[in-house]
């Protein structure tokens, strides 16, 4: 367990992280794990986080060493797509039972990994680590090397056993994984200027693909993508490529790095959700390659796909403008893609609620990522009510979001759109844009909605004029109550990763005159945990004149 | 007449088996205002959780102690109390159901004496009712854990009965096995209800997870059993227990409360229906509504018109045990053969399943088996065989992620046999090819003269 320990440490330290820099020694150390909240928490856990990061790569066998909870329960779930081998999608698991835990599993994983070599010999076989075997002892990086050696093929250990932390920890885990036991272990037959790596990218719903046409036409080849539709030779000779670029996300940052570190590859972090985003990403490539001495006129070429590409996705967006304009989305998401597609949104004609953002500069972006919160859990809470509060009070016509929030909005009967890992539809490049425009604009004005939001003829009222009711009862008695409202105000909790409510916040505010959302940290620990709420703090901050308590002292003041 | 045999293999390939745990808080999701715990990594509970979502279709009430890698080397009492505490102030449920898992129980943590120092130490939770269950993932599989938990519910929750106490002569009490759907249940107070009867469902899904718009709004549970009802059991007249599994709880409340019980190893099948609706008629003293006489006639139209498709057709079932004897034997009883069997558990039933053998093992056992078969009848994770095989794919079980409708399939009473008769049927009727002139061609190794020979004439 010591060389877990040491390589969470080392992941933890990540440099190449902004976020991770900003902190200080000692917060570093205790790594970007929140303690999770028994009783409170949500997600997966860093196993699961390893097993989506690697499975996508589709001709190796994934075997996951552990009782059958870990396989049994989530197998064949993800939405990646294969352009060859479909053996990422078959199950293969120890099952351990209750002799194993006694006696150790070690024996079964061995004669597990000569089956699966026996039966369906593929090019190299993962096994994941779980939380009993890792508990009892199970070595497993010393039968992955026994086996190894012994069926004279690769078998890789994933070591990130569900308890050490959460997914984004088991993403990164399994990028130490193949850089310590796959990349640069075999070399490219041939290489070309314009080999490039796409990191981070799961080709989801199939869309890389939407993408991969536009680098085919301008000679750019994808030597190898981590780990989205990849082959195990691809990632063990893609430390080969020019360039490298990493999707929006930092869950693989510590390969995009250590790649550049090791192998001199320069990475650039990109997006092809969003039209503009997916020109910049074209010409970022473009660039680099030519720095690493592909031939200039590639950034020609790239400019005149780019200009003919966005005129085609602008002109096919044009016919819906006139009926999305002013239909206001209301974008939660658990995902840090999702924030790009905004500007789409916007270009559309529509407007975003929940946000203060009105163009999608740099700078708003990252507001936009503070406001949703890098790991927005705030819906999963939500009961119907309070959803259809906040429906209301945004005047949303529909929402956007991820995951298991989708049954509340659909409950609230309220259009929703899946934007999500989960999604069925690819939304990637210029066609991808287009694609989310048209299954909005789908959402928004199918006639369902009008049916399910009538009532029915025995009804006296709906639920929907019954919450109203409520809500205004609400509001009305709030109005004539100000102490009640105050009250009411700061009982709301701000930092749920704390548990700091908004009274603590105000109060610190106003006892020690702070003016910084580091400064409320600092006194209160709100925003310390997933910093999703420190946009909500800035607001408070802010918003001071709105909630300061009107001082008896003043007239006084005044006076003197 | 079937031998059970347990696969040989290291690896299971495409798992059939789901764990002990999730069939455990499956239980606890038919209780009303009920939060069920699991005590384990968040892993645990995040798979389970995406498994239900994607089943019903549905938002699942599903928590987690939260056991990190420092936590379950030292134990768990703090998470656990930490986790009841946070659910009592957040969601404030009238039960929190808690379930141990393969981390936990590695460990052994010793979950009732967790409580019980809880409980001294917590006297304000008092109002909330602690249920917990040992559920280790190495050990058993979903219909296990689900029939544990239903049978501590019975231990803990059902209050005992004086020896001459009244009972109620319309109340009867429903224990419906892991694999009876919230469809299933819908038609089976359907049917005690129309002899004036008054069904008590433990669990009951069919309030909880059938997929409906809630008038109101609550982040446990919604619909399913309240405690009072589940206190009262012990009043009831009679006991209608479904699948061999829910033994163990019947054979409880009837120790516990002398509430006798009939168990019904499967609804599925005239035969089966009849027995069940001679019971009814029996307990009400009612004759038996003219609406069930249509429908027994329309179940016996449906077999004859049905059993042409039926007759030799060769199945591949891959179900847990009370799921694959339900199918088993009504398959049979329609002239098909079930060519394989696959299950993940034991049960006293398998060894009388009509087929040569039972396997414990997985989908890849099962794909091996089903060679040459003319249907595949299992859950979701079937697709993948179904087409490599290219034959017809029945889903049913949980989990079902890739249909609509899931809670909603329904195989029990005369007209649940009676639409499954026509679902499979139907996939054989559709299945069938139409014939070419190439069809009836001998094979041109057999050195007949075929119709190759003939045309070079």
């Amino acid at each position: 367990m010591s060389s877990l320990s040491s390589k969470i440490q080392d992941v933890f330290n990540e440099p190449g992280c902004g976020k991770n820099q900003g902190k200080s020694e000692k917060e570093r150390k205790k790594g970007c794990t929140k303690q999770l909240q028994p009783g409170g928490a949500a997600g997966g856990c860093a196993f699961d986080g390893a097993k989506i990061a690697l499975q996508p790569i589709t001709d190796v066998a994934h075997l996951v060493h552990g009782p059958i909870a870990c396989e049994g329960n989530s197998w064949d779930n993800r939405g990646s797509k294969s352009s060859g081998s479909n053996l990422w999608r078959t199950g293969f698991t120890t099952d351990i039972n209750e002799t194993d835990v006694v006696f150790g599993g070690e024996k079964r994983l061995y004669k597990s990994i000569k089956e699966i070599v026996e039966k369906y010999d593929p090019p190299a076989v993962f096994v994941y680590q779980t939380c009993v075997p890792a508990m009892i002892g199970d070595d497993i990086e010393a039968v992955c090397k026994a086996a190894s050696k012994k069926f004279g093929k690769p078998v890789i250990p994933v070591n990130s056993p569900g308890f050490v932390g959460p997914k984004n920890l088991g993403n990164k885990l399994a990028g130490e994984a193949i850089l310590d036991h796959v990349i640069g272990t075999e070399e490219p037959s041939y290489t070309t200027p314009y080999d490039i790596n796409i990191i981070g990218e799961y080709n989801l719903s199939g869309e890389l693909w939407q993408v991969k046409p536009l680098l085919d036409e301008l000679g750019i080849r994808i030597l190898c993508c981590i780990s989205g539709d990849a082959k195990y030779r691809d990632v063990a000779c893609s430390h080969r490529a020019r360039a490298a670029m990493m999707v929006c996300s930092k869950s693989m940052i510590n390969i995009a790095r250590k790649m550049e570190e090791r192998y001199g590859i320069p990475f650039f972090e990109g997006s092809f959700y969003g039209i503009g985003d997916t020109s910049d990403a074209l010409r970022e490539i473009a660039r680099l390659l030519i720095e690493r001495g592909a031939p200039a006129e590639l950034m020609e070429r790239t400019e005149a796909l780019i200009a003919r590409e966005e005129a085609r996705a602008w002109a096919a967006i044009e016919p819906y403008k006139k009926r999305l304009t002013g239909k206001k989305v209301l974008l939660i998401t658990g995902g840090v893609k999702s924030w790009s597609v905004v500007a789409a949104l916007q270009e559309s004609g529509m407007e975003v609620v929940g946000t203060s953002v009105k163009k999608s500069t740099k700078e708003d972006k990252e507001r936009i990522k503070e406001i949703m919160g890098e790991d927005a859990h705030m819906i999963d809470d939500m009961t119907p009510r309070e959803m259809y509060k906040m429906l209301k009070e945004a005047k949303a016509d529909i929402m956007l979001s991820g995951g298991r929030s989708q049954f509340v909005a659909l409950k609230a009967k309220m259009p929703w759109l899946d934007i999500n890992q989960e999604r069925h539809h690819a939304y990637m490049g210029y066609v991808g844009m287009v694609e989310l425009v048209k299954e909005i604009d789908k959402a928004l004005f199918n006639p369902v909605w009008e049916q399910v939001r009538k009532r029915a003829p025995w009804e006296e009222t709906t639920w929907e004029e019954r919450a109203d009711a409520a809500l205004a009862a609400e509001a009305a008695a709030l109005a004539a109550d100000p102490e009640l409202a105050r009250a009411q105000r700061r009982a709301a909790r701000i930092c749920k990763c704390k548990a700091v409510d908004r009274g603590a916040i105000e109060d610190a505010i106003l006892a020690y005159g702070l003016e910084s959302v580091e400064a409320v940290t600092e006194r209160t620990h709100a925003g310390s945990g997933c910093t999703g709420c420190t946009g909500t703090i800035a607001g408070i901050l802010d918003g001071i004149e709105d909630w300061r308590p009107a001082p008896s002292a003043e007239p006084a003041k005044r006076a003197a | 007449m079937a031998k059970v045999t347990h696969s040989q293999k290291s690896c299971t390939v495409n798992p059939l088996k789901m764990s002990q745990p999730i069939g455990s808080a499956l239980a606890f999701m038919g209780l009303k205002n009920c939060m069920p715990l699991f005590h384990g990594s968040q892993g645990c509970t995040s798979f389970g959780l995406v498994l239900f979502v994607r089943h019903f279709k549905e938002a699942i009430p599903l928590q987690t102690t939260a056991m990190s890698e420092v936590a379950t080397v030292l134990g768990g009492l703090e998470n656990v109390e930490q986790a009841i505490l946070t659910i009592a102030n957040r969601q404030k449920p009238a039960i929190i159901g808690i379930s141990s898992t393969g981390v936990t129980e590695t460990k052994g943590d010793d979950v009732d004496g967790y409580l019980k120092l809880i409980r001294e130490k917590h006297p304000e939770l008092d109002h909330i009712k602690l249920v917990y269950v040992s559920t280790p993932d190495f050990k058993d599989a979903f219909q296990d854990g689900w029939a544990k938990t239903v049978t501590r519910m019975v231990e803990q929750l059902v209050e005992p009965v004086p020896a001459d106490t009244v009972r109620d002569p319309a109340k009867v009490n429903l224990l419906p096995g892991a694999h009876v759907t919230p469809g299933d249940l819908d038609e089976l107070r359907d049917l005690i209800e129309a002899f004036g009867l008054e069904p008590v469902i433990l669990p009951d899904l069919s309030g909880s997870l059938d997929g409906h718009v809630p008038d109101d709004f609550t982040p446990t549970t919604i619909g399913g059993i309240s405690l009072e009802e589940i206190a009262g059991m012990g009043r009831s007249r009679h006991t209608i227990a479904v699948g061999e599994q829910m033994r163990p709880a019947a054979g409880a409340l009837e120790k516990k409360t002398g509430v006798p019980y009939t168990l019904f190893d499967r609804l599925t099948g005239l035969e089966a229906n009849d027995g069940l609706i001679a019971l009814l008629a029996g307990l009400s003293g009612r004759p038996v509504p003219n609406k069930i006489k249509r429908q027994r006639s329309q179940l016996v139209d449906a077999m004859l018109d049905g059993h042409f498709h039926f007759g030799g057709k060769r199945i591949a079932i891959g179900a847990e045990p009370d799921l694959l004897w339900t199918l088993s034997g009504w398959f049979h009883e329609m002239g098909a053969e079930v060519a394989a069997a696959v299950t993940t558990t034991e049960s006293p039933l398998l060894e009388r399943i009509a087929t040569d053998e039972v396997l414990l093992g997985d989908l890849e056992d099962l794909e091996a088996r089903a060679a040459g078969c003319d249907l595949l009848v299992t859950h979701s994770h079937g697709r993948q065989a179904a087409e490599r095989l290219a034959i017809p794919f029945y889903r049913i079980g949980i989990p079902m992620f890739d249909r609509l409708g899931a809670a909603h399939q329904t195989i029990v009473g005369y007209r649940g046999t009676r639409d499954l008769i026509f679902e499979i049927g139907n996939l054989f009727i559709a299945s069938g090819h139409e014939p070419t002139p190439e069809t009836w061609a001998y094979p041109e190794e057999t050195g007949h003269v075929g119709e190759k020979t003939l045309a070079a004439h």
